[in-house]
C-alpha cells in the first residue's frame, strides 16, 4: 500500500512539474489536451467500464456542456454564469440521454446513444440561430478564477490538472464505494441484483448521471481551451474517439482512460505533423486493439508483466513457493 | 396467517399455459418442497413468486400482504429470498464481495458513493459470518471464478441466507452437486433455523424428501397432489407423474 | 399546391432510397444482431466507385446502370471480406463486432477522402432520366420518379427471395432463432456472409443510385448512417416491411423538416423513433421478418 501512495504522490508531482520541465508552449498545451479528455474517458468509463453501457453519444453530452457555455459568454454574461448554465445543460441533457437509453442495454443502447449523439449534432449544425452553425461561437476570454490568470497556456494547464485531479479522486472514490460495487453487479448480473433488491434502474441512472457531470466538465474545459466550439466536437466521431480512449487504455479500470487519452491525443497530434488526417489510424488502432488487445493496454501489461515475473522467479525453487502464494497474504 | 401464500396463479406463453390456477399456501416454518418433471413450471413458479415475471391472473401473499404487483426488487426488502438454478453470481469479484453485494441489497448503504466499502467493518463481519454458515469462511478472499461448482452452489445459499430472509425460495439446491456435495447442503440446508420458512424445487422426489415437511406435485403447470411426504409419495397420482411418461 | 405535390415526391424518393440503404441493414441487424456501422460507409464507397466509371479517368467510361451495377457488387464483396475477415474472428462478441465496424467505417471514411479528395463530385444524371413529368400543374424530375420505381422492384425482389427461394427461408429461419437455424443444419456462417455482402452491395447500389440527386461528398457515410438507424428503429429489426414503411415515414419526415422547419430537422426526424423507442420498444414491426 505504502508503495501504491509513494507512486502516486511521485506521478502527481511529475504532473505539477509538466509546465516547468516543458518549456514550449506547444508540448504544455499537449499536455493539457490529455488531461481534458481523460476527464471525458474518465466520465465515460463510469458507464462502459463499470456499468457496461457502451454509449456513443457522450460527445453529445460534453458538447451541449460546451454550447452552452460560449452562447452565455457569447451573450455577455460571466464565467460564473456561464459555467453553472453548462453544468446545468449537461446535466438535463444526461437525464433526457439517461430516461431513453436506459430503456435498453447491450447493443441497443448503443444504438440509442448514437441517435441521440447525432440528435445534439444536428441541433449544433443546423439550429444556426443559436448555434451559429457551421461557424460556431468563439469565446473570447478564459476565466480568472481567484487572480490567476488561465490565459497562458501553463496558467490553463494547472487549472485542468486541478480539474483533472478531483476527478480521477472523485471517480476513484465511487468505483471504491458501495454504490460503485452495486453499479458493477448491475454490469455483470442485473438480474441477480434486482433479486437481492437493487434497483437496477436507478442505479443505472445515477451512473449516467455522473458520467454525465464529467463530461460536461471536460466539455468546459474543451470550450476553454479552444476558446471555440464547433459541431464537429459533437459528431460521431468524437464519441467514438472518447470510447477508443476508454477501450485502449483498459474499460474498468482507473488507469486506463487516462493512459488511453494519452496515447490517443499523443499519436492525434504527432500523426497530425505527417499525415493531413489521422481517422485512418484512428480506425485501425480500434479494430487492432478490439480482435488484438480487447482488455485494453493497462491490464493488458499487467497481465504481460505478471507472466514475465512469474516466468523469470520460476528458475530458482527456493522462492517458486512463495510466487505461488499470493502477495500480502501470510502463508499457511 | 400463512409465510407464502399462491392464489390462483396461473401464467401463459404463447397461448401455453405453463402456470394454471396454482393454489397453495405455506405455513410459518415449514419445509415445502415443490417437485415435478421437467416443463412442470417450476421455475417459472418461481419467478411468478419473485416478480421475475408478473402473473396473467391470481395473487401472491406474503406473511397475509397482496404483493402480486410489488416490483421484484422490493420483495427481498420484506423477507424473500431466493437463489438460482443455473448459478447466478459475479464471477470477477471475491467469495465475500458476492456475500457483501447480498447484504448491501438490504442496506440503505448500497445509494453511497462517498464512503469506501472496504471500511465498513459491519458489512465484511457480517459477510464473513454468512459464509461461515455455509463453510466458506476460510476461502472468503478467494476470486468465484477459482471456485468449484459445489462451493459456488453454496455461495448461492449464502448469499440468500445472509439477507436474513422470513421466506427463502430454493430453485434445485442440489442440482449438477457430487454426492458428497449433496451430503454438504443437505447438511446446511437442515441446519436453517425454523424461523425461517423454505421453499425448495426438486426436479427428482428423492433427493430433498427427508428435508420436507408438505410436498406439492407440479405438472403441467397444475398441482396434482400436496399433502405430507408419506401422503405424496403414497398417492397413486405421483406414481402416475413420475412412471407415466 | 405544386410545392406541397413536389415534396411529397421527393419524399417518397428519399424513401426509396432509405428503403435500398436500410433493408440490408435491418437484414444485417436481423441475423447477426448487430448494427452494422459500416453501412453509411457502404452507401459512400458505393457512390464513389460508380462515379469513378463514370469519369473515364480508369481510361474508359461505362453506362450509369452498368457503373450503379459494378460498384455494388465491389462493394458486395469488400462486405463479405470484412465479415469473413474480421468479423467473423469474434463471432458470439456483439460489442466487439460493433466497435471493428465503427474503426472499418473510420478507414473507410479517410481512404475516401485520400482517394477522391474533399470536393463535393456532382453526379450526372442517367441518359434519358433527365427530363421532367408533367402532372397536372406540377413537373416532376423524371429520375426522381425512376428511383421510386427502382425501390419497388427491388421491394418486389427482395420479397420475393426471402419468400419463395432456399436462401429466403434460411434468412428467416435465422432472423427468428439463430440457434435453430443452427440445429436445423443451416450454414449460418456462409448465410452471415452472404447476408453481409446482399447489404452491402444494396447499400452501394443506393449510393450510386442516391447520386445524381446527392451528389457524393466526404461526410455523406455519416449523414446516411443514423438514417438507416432510425429506419430500423422505427421499422423494427430484420424486418422487411418494417424497413419499407420506416424508410417512407423518415423520407416524408425529413423531406418535410428541411422545408418547413430547416433549424431543427434533424430534432424532428429522431422524435418519432424516441416515441417508438418509449411506445413500442421492438420497433413498429419488430419481429417479423416480412
Amino acid at each position: 500500500m505504502t508503495v501504491r501512495h509513494a507512486l502516486l504522490a511521485a506521478a502527481i508531482l511529475a504532473l505539477i512539474a509538466v509546465p516547468y520541465a516543458i518549456t514550449e508552449q506547444y508540448y504544455v498545451n499537449i499536455a493539457s489536451q490529455i488531461l481534458l479528455y481523460a476527464v471525458f474517458a474518465l466520465g465515460l468509463n463510469i458507464l462502459v467500464g463499470y456499468g457496461g453501457l457502451v454509449s456513443l453519444g457522450h460527445a453529445g453530452l460534453s458538447g451541449v456542456a460546451s454550447y452552452a457555455a460560449a452562447y452565455l459568454l457569447a451573450a455577455g454574461h460571466g464565467h460564473v454564469v456561464a459555467i453553472a448554465g453548462a453544468l446545468a445543460a449537461g446535466l438535463v441533457t444526461t437525464a433526457g440521454f439517461a430516461a431513453l437509453s436506459l430503456r435498453a442495454s447491450g447493443i441497443s443502447f448503443i444504438m440509442i446513444t448514437l441517435a441521440l449523439g447525432e440528435i445534439i449534432w444536428g441541433l449544433a449544425y443546423r439550429w444556426i440561430s443559436i448555434t451559429n452553425g457551421d461557424n460556431g461561437i468563439s469565446v473570447a476570454t478564459r476565466p480568472a478564477p481567484f487572480g490567476l490568470s488561465l490565459a497562458s497556456a501553463d496558467g490553463f494547464y494547472d487549472a485542468t490538472l486541478i480539474v483533472f485531479l478531483i476527478a480521477v479522486a472523485a471517480c476513484a472514490i465511487f468505483v471504491h464505494s458501495p454504490f460503485g460495487a452495486a453499479l458493477a453487479g448491475t454490469r455483470d448480473q442485473p438480474r441477480r441484483m434486482n433479486a437481492l433488491g437493487f434497483h437496477v434502474w436507478l442505479i443505472r441512472f445515477w451512473a449516467f448521471m455522473f458520467s454525465g457531470l464529467l463530461s460536461a466538465v471536460a466539455g468546459i474545459l474543451f470550450v476553454y481551451y479552444n476558446e471555440f466550439i464547433s459541431p464537429q466536437a459533437l459528431a460521431l466521431t468524437a464519441s467514438a474517439e472518447g470510447l477508443l480512449m476508454v477501450i485502449s487504455g483498459g474499460a474498468g479500470t482507473l488507469l486506463g482512460p487516462v493512459v488511453g487519452a494519452a496515447l490517443v491525443v499523443i499519436v492525434k497530434n504527432v500523426v497530425s505533423a505527417y499525415i493531413a488526417r489521422w481517422n485512418f489510424l484512428l480506425g485501425a488502432i480500434f479494430v487492432l486493439i478490439v480482435v488484438f488487445m480487447p482488455e485494453g493496454l493497462v491490464p493488458g501489461t499487467v497481465r504481460l508483466f505478471r507472466v514475465a515475473w512469474r516466468s523469470a522467479r520460476r528458475p530458482k525453487p527456493a522462492t517458486a513457493a512463495a510466487a505461488a502464494t499470493p502477495a500480502g497474504e501470510p502463508k499457511p | 396467517m400463512s409465510a407464502l401464500a399462491v392464489k390462483n396463479l396461473s401464467k401463459s406463453f404463447g397461448g401455453l399455459r405453463v402456470t394454471a390456477n396454482v393454489d397453495f399456501a405455506v405455513e410459518p416454518g415449514e419445509r415445502r418442497l415443490i417437485i415435478g418433471p421437467n416443463g412442470a413450471g417450476k421455475t417459472t413458479l418461481f419467478n411468478l413468486i419473485t416478480g421475475e415475471l408478473t402473473p396473467d391472473a391470481g395473487s401472491v401473499l406474503l406473511f397475509d400482504r397482496d404483493i402480486t404487483r410489488l416490483p421484484s426488487r422490493n420483495r427481498p426488502h420484506l423477507g424473500m429470498a431466493r437463489t438460482y438454478q443455473i448459478i447466478t453470481l459475479f464471477p470477477r469479484d471475491t467469495i465475500l464481495r458476492n456475500a457483501m453485494l447480498a447484504l448491501l441489497g438490504l442496506s440503505p448503504l448500497r445509494w453511497n458513493p462517498f464512503t469506501a466499502l472496504q471500511r465498513q467493518q459491519h458489512l465484511l463481519d457480517a459477510a464473513r459470518a454468512a459464509l461461515a454458515r455455509v463453510g466458506l469462511a476460510e476461502m472468503a478472499e478467494r476470486p468465484l471464478a477459482e471456485t468449484s461448482y459445489g462451493e459456488k452452489r453454496r455461495v448461492e445459499i449464502a448469499m440468500a441466507l445472509a439477507q436474513q430472509p422470513r421466506v427463502l425460495l430454493l430453485d434445485e439446491p442440489f442440482a449438477g452437486l457430487s454426492i458428497d456435495e449433496r451430503r454438504d447442503v443437505r447438511s446446511l440446508l437442515s441446519s436453517i433455523p425454523r424461523d425461517v420458512t423454505v421453499v425448495m424445487i426438486e426436479h427428482d422426489m428423492d433427493t430433498a424428501l427427508d428435508l420436507a415437511d408438505r410436498i406439492t406435485l407440479l405438472h403441467f403447470g397444475e398441482v396434482v397432489v400436496e399433502g405430507t411426504r408419506a401422503e405424496v409419495v403414497a398417492d397413486p397420482r405421483t406414481r402416475e407423474v413420475y412412471l407415466g411418461e | 399546391m405544386t410545392f406541397w405535390l413536389l415534396l411529397t415526391v421527393n419524399s417518397i424518393t428519399f424513401g426509396g432510397l432509405l428503403f435500398l440503404l436500410s433493408s440490408g441493414f435491418s437484414l444485417i441487424f436481423g441475423l447477426m444482431r448487430i448494427p452494422n456501422l459500416t453501412h453509411g460507409s457502404m452507401f459512400m464507397v458505393g457512390a464513389y466507385l460508380g462515379t469513378t466509371f463514370l469519369s473515364g479517368t480508369l481510361g474508359f467510361t461505362l453506362d450509369f446502370w452498368a457503373a450503379a451495377v459494378i460498384a455494388a457488387l465491389e462493394v458486395a464483396i469488400l462486405g463479405a471480406l470484412m465479415e469473413r475477415l474480421l468479423l467473423r474472428r469474434l463471432a458470439g462478441q456483439q460489442l466487439a463486432q460493433v466497435l471493428v465496424t465503427l474503426g472499418v467505417s473510420f478507414m473507410v471514411a479517410d481512404l475516401c477522402l485520400m482517394g477522391w479528395g474533399g470536393d463535393p463530385i456532382s453526379v450526372a444524371t442517367p441518359a434519358g432520366l433527365g427530363g421532367f413529368v408533367r402532372a397536372g400543374p406540377a413537373v416532376f424530375p423524371l429520375y426522381r420518379v425512376a428511383v421510386i420505381g427502382i425501390a419497388v422492384v427491388f421491394a418486389v425482389a427482395l420479397w420475393l427471395m426471402l419468400e419463395r427461394t432456399r436462401l429466403g427461408a434460411m434468412i428467416r429461419a435465422g432472423v427468428d432463432d439463430p440457434q435453430m437455424a443452427r440445429v436445423v443444419g443451416i450454414r449460418v456462417s456462409r448465410l452471415f456472409t452472404i447476408v453481409f455482402g446482399l447489404g452491402a452491395g444494396l447499400a452501394g447500389f443506393a449510393g450510386m443510385i442516391g447520386g445524381p440527386i446527392l451528389s457524393v461528398y466526404p461526410g455523406l457515410d455519416q449523414d446516411m448512417l443514423p438514417l438507416a438507424l432510425v429506419v430500423v428503429i422505427l421499422g423494427g429489426t430484420g424486418s422487411l416491411l418494417g424497413s419499407f414503411v420506416g424508410s417512407i415515414i423518415v423520407g416524408f419526415i425529413y423531406n418535410f423538416g428541411q422545408a418547413l422547419l430547416p433549424e431543427l430537422a434533424y430534432f424532428v426526424l429522431f422524435l418519432p423513433m424516441v416515441l417508438v423507442l418509449v411506445l413500442r420498444p421492438q420497433g413498429l414491426f419488430g419481429g417479423q421478418v416480412l
